[in-house]
């Protein structure tokens, strides 16, 4: 009896996702990720119980996003991408002229109701203009295609690069490459580009980077060079992954980031609190948890009906990727410290309502192969 | 190339796609491997190293200064002790720019040049999250205006300290000596880890002498600290132990009364119980209020009190070398009875001056017209020079010079204080190592009344007559009579030690010295009669009146006309009651003119306020 009343719950649960066009899996894993990504900044921000509320509201108002946008048709999604990608450069020139400064980068819009960063838009919008681009093209794509496409990514890529912000930059042109790559852009033109763009390097390194930034990479490669300057943070996040051995020293037990010694501990720094208190054995988990989420997405992108989708799901599903792996890189020192939060964990509000909206994208990719069907 | 198919493959395109898709799920796979092997090498291969960097991070080793030890008298009266006092303290790892930050300090209050100079030394040495005194002894208005304006300076610290003050001000302080701020010379001379908290350090005197038991050993403290160098907890401690506390064998009544007996004179009174070498009082005069010292003398003061030509910090009581004049003359009177030289009854014709055979010079005695036919007996009660030029004639150099010294004349007491100095007990061993020459006849005569290269300290001559009031016994004089423990509560007693023990051949001899010396003050014709009226007890003494100026041969003393930087030394040595002494003084009073009318009077006053006192 028991059981049949089970399923039958199950299957009303099962109906009212399906309702609501979102894929359970993908959605549990979420929750469960947010779950952690509250209690551990509890932890974080020194048993702030305001910061958490505040962080719990912002994953509420980022899930409603979600199931709102994967409920909007995907033939709607894709006709809007070019007017998404054009408002999105617009409103970066306009930061450029009105914008807000921040910590030393111009990245804010003040709209009066409310302040946000436009980058955050072409971090949805760079993916889907391509996608929805290359996806009216034949593919493999060509070199007419591609030149289309790069210079579709660099226009924002370079603006945002001058904010300067650089971890969105690489995020956003991520996003936009890993489009080209998931349409077939031919390996021997994957090469020539990549030959390309380290010959560009130096250039780069003295026209594109700013003093800080060229600082941050110096350090990187040898943070013991100045142990209370720009390699403070590395070093004390080093030091508490380090210090948390296999199963960490607990939670809100971590000495390193209780008492402050590793800085942005509830921000981009916030997986060094977590190797920390969890240890190794921890750390694994979270980062399996990620990469299941990922593998769904990737599922998601190969079971899709059209290229639009099959693009759109596999590019987003790669930059959720690239988050996470700047990220870890970054605090466990194999990466430059370029400002890349650890998605859905990090406190701060837009990068986690546009991470939420691109799963709704992902969901809504999902549900239209079905509605095909 | 292959001419472009216009019709839309979707299986060939999206198993295109597809191929991407699990290439880039294998490429994940790697990248993944390579942030988990990463977190294998910080958390497990490398635990240990980082295990360590985060402790040190967050645990710090504080000092705990131990409270210095107190010095009271030997009735238990406090004379040095440790009051709170607020003191501005900046921890330099705290403040971004630190001369900035001082520049601002300076608006609210006022620090010296070496207020700043010792502050900077001692951010060298110290390390950077610790404080270090930058002004101590705010008074009231400072810390207030301090504390209104705090919360602008970040780093900067009121604390309030225990720091060493000496309630009595002056007295005493040449016995006592003063501590000050510990310097990086103090550091080469104690073990710096037990000074790690420490902010003063004994500079002179007792202070410094006994620094070993006053200072106490450092506590340590373990605690808990953030990445700003805020302390959160502690986490282990062990506690400073207090220094001791040292009793003295002064007696501070004792110390005043000698002080005010001074009055504006300079120059020292030096008073010892001859049974065990216990110093009662030990003056020089003018004094100085140890209290400026503590935290730092300004420069001006400091300037003002060492060009001072009355030099009140110089200790004239264990530093200062005079010659003893007169008051040898019980001391070569025994040498020559002892020495079988002279008998008590010979007489000598004093006519005013004494001539060596085949010389002209002539050696005047104080009394121009002379004292007729003396005595030894005579000779001592009204201080006769010629018969001493004869007895030191008849001696020679070698026998006063060797009996002297059993008497301490010319070595170091060894008291237990700082700064002390041998004086000259000359001989021609003496004189061949200091001046390279040999000795002269007339020498041995002006040596004979205390003169020429002769010199004693107050301390010596105080405890050379301690020697004569006990026949010769000598104790090494000493201002610490015993140590309280603050470990064990067990007080240490010093025991007294004989350093000298002269063996009379006759007992009648030191009788007889003994009764002259009596009579100086009681006889009628003894120079410090003056002293006798409404004496409770007999005195045994001795006047003194030392040259600081040469007088030609035929030109006359004259106090008046001489300035005051060359007229006589005054000095009276004394004991009593004189049938079981309990107390010996020796005076100086410099450029005091005469013994018997200057010093004589400072050392009745002295042992009334010790023997003739209401008990």
């Amino acid at each position: 009896m028991s059981h049949d009343i089970n399923s039958e719950q199950m299957s009303v649960t099962r109906r009212l996702l399906d309702a609501l066009r979102l894929d359970p899996v993908l959605l549990a894993l979420l929750f469960i990720l947010s779950a952690i990504g509250v209690v551990l900044l509890y932890s974080a921000g020194g048993s702030d119980v305001d910061l958490m509320i505040r962080q719990a509201v912002r994953l509420s108002v980022a899930f409603l996003l979600l199931v709102v946008v994967a409920n909007i048709p995907l033939r709607l999604i894709k006709k809007a991408s070019f007017i998404l990608y054009l408002l999105g450069v617009m409103l970066l020139l306009a930061v450029m002229f009105f914008g807000e400064v921040g910590k030393g980068a111009q990245r804010w819009l003040d709209l009066g109701f409310i302040r946000f960063q436009p980058s955050e838009i072409l971090k949805l919008a760079v993916p889907m203009v391509v996608a929805a681009y290359l996806s009216n093209r034949l593919l493999p794509a060509g070199w007419k295609e591609l030149i289309v496409s790069v210079v579709l990514v660099m226009i924002p890529v370079i603006l945002i690069a001058r904010q300067p912000d650089l971890g969105t930059a690489i995020l956003v042109g991520s996003a936009g490459f890993f489009v080209l790559f998931l349409a077939g852009v031919r390996w021997k033109i994957m090469m020539i580009l990549g030959v390309l763009l380290s010959l560009m390097a130096p250039l780069l390194w003295k026209v594109a980077l700013r003093d800080y930034q060229r600082e941050r990479i110096l350090t990187l490669l040898n943070p013991e060079s100045d142990p209370l300057g720009a390699g403070y943070h590395i070093i004390q996040s080093k030091i508490a992954i380090g210090s948390g051995g296999v199963y960490g020293k607990g939670w809100l037990n971590g000495t390193q980031s209780q008492l402050d010694f590793v800085p942005e501990r509830s921000t981009d720094f916030i997986f060094s609190v977590f190797g920390e208190e969890f240890g190794f054995f921890g750390s694994v988990l979270l980062i399996c948890l990620y990469v299941v989420i990922i593998y769904r997405g990737l599922y998601v992108a190969a079971s899709s009906s059209d290229n639009f989708g099959r693009l759109l799901a596999g590019a987003l599903s790669l930059t959720f990727f690239v988050y996470l792996f700047v990220n870890t890189s970054m605090v466990t020192g194999m990466l430059p410290v370029v400002g890349v939060p650890l998605p859905l964990i990090s406190y701060g509000g837009t990068s986690m309502v546009t991470l939420m909206m691109g799963f709704g994208l992902i969901m809504a990719i999902r549900s239209s192969k079905r509605f095909w069907n | 190339m292959s001419p472009r198919v216009h019709l839309r493959d979707d299986y060939l395109e999206s198993r295109l796609i597809r191929r991407r898709l699990v290439f880039s799920a294998v490429f994940i796979f790697v990248l993944i491997t390579l942030v988990l092997g990463r977190l294998y090498v910080l958390q497990i291969v490398d635990y240990a190293h980082f295990s360590t960097l985060s402790d040190s991070n967050r645990v710090r080793i504080k000092a705990l200064p131990p409270t210095r030890g107190l010095i009271f008298d030997r009735n238990g009266v406090v004379m040095a002790n440790n009051l709170p006092s607020y003191r501005l303290e900046i921890v330099s790892e705290q403040v971004d720019d630190i001369d900035l930050t001082l520049q601002q300090l300076s608006r609210y209050i006022d620090f010296s040049e070496q207020d700043l100079k010792r502050f900077k030394e001692a951010s060298h040495r110290r390390r950077p999250f610790e404080s270090i005194p930058l002004k101590l002894n705010l008074d009231d208005t400072e810390v207030a205006r301090l504390a209104v304006n705090l919360h602008q300076f970040k780093g900067v610290e009121i604390n309030a300290r225990l720091t060493r003050n000496y309630p009595l001000d002056e007295l005493g302080v040449h016995a006592l000596g003063y501590v000050g701020r510990v310097d990086t010379d103090d550091l080469t001379k104690v073990d710096e880890a037990n000074y790690a908290g420490t902010s003063h350090i004994g500079k002179l005197g007792l202070e410094k002498f006994y620094e070993d038991e006053l200072h106490g050993r450092v506590g340590i403290q373990q605690v808990e600290v953030n990445a700003r160098g805020r302390t959160l907890r502690v986490l282990s401690e062990i506690p400073p132990v207090q220094g001791n506390n040292l009793y003295l064998t002064i007696d501070s009544k004792l110390q005043k009364a000698a002080e005010l007996a001074f009055g504006d004179n300079a120059g020292s009174v030096v008073a010892i119980d001859p049974n065990n070498g216990e110093i009662l009082a030990l003056v020089s005069m003018p004094t100085f209020d140890p209290n400026l010292f503590v935290n730092g003398i300004g420069v001006d003061l400091y300037s003002e009190l060492r060009d001072s030509l009355r030099r009140p910090l110089f200790n004239r009581a264990l530093s200062g070398q005079y010659p003893p004049g007169s008051t040898t003359k019980p001391f070569y009177g025994l040498a020559g009875l002892e020495n079988n030289t002279i008998s008590k009854n010979k007489k000598v014709f004093c006519r005013g001056y004494y001539l060596l055979p085949n010389e002209e010079r002539r050696y005047r005695d104080w009394k121009k017209e002379g004292h007729g036919l003396v005595d030894m007996k005579t000779a001592i009660t009204q201080s006769c020079d010629v018969y001493f030029y004869d007895l030191a004639y008849s001696q020679g150099i070698d026998k006063m010079s060797a009996f002297m010294s059993e008497f301490g004349f010319g070595v170091k007491t060894s008291i237990d204080s700082t700064g002390e100095k041998p004086g000259i007990m000359p001989s021609r061993e003496w004189k061949r190592k200091a001046q390279g020459m040999i000795w002269f006849p007339g020498e041995t005569i002006i040596t004979g009344i205390g003169q020429g290269a002769m010199l004693v300290t107050p301390l010596q001559l105080a405890n050379s007559t301690a020697a004569m009031a006990l026949k010769g016994k000598r104790y090494r004089p000493y201002l610490v009579g015993a140590i309280d423990s603050s470990q064990t509560d067990l007080v240490r007693e010093i025991q007294p030690e004989v350093v000298g023990n002269y063996q009379l051949k006759r007992e009648q001899n030191w009788q007889h010295i003994h009764k002259s010396m009596v009579n100086v003050v009681h006889g009628l014709r003894g120079t410090a009669r003056g002293i006798n009226r409404g004496l409770k007890y007999k005195v045994a003494g001795k006047t003194g009146t030392a040259q600081v100026y040469g007088v030609a041969q035929d030109e006359e003393y004259d106090a008046e006309t001489v300035a005051d930087k060359l007229r006589d030394h005054a000095l009276f040595i004394s004991y009593a009651p004189a049938e079981a002494p309990r107390i010996a003084v020796a005076v100086i009073v410099e450029n005091g003119g005469s013994g018997s009318s200057v010093a004589a009077p400072i050392a009745r006053k002295v042992m009334d306020a010790y023997l003739d006192r209401p008990s």
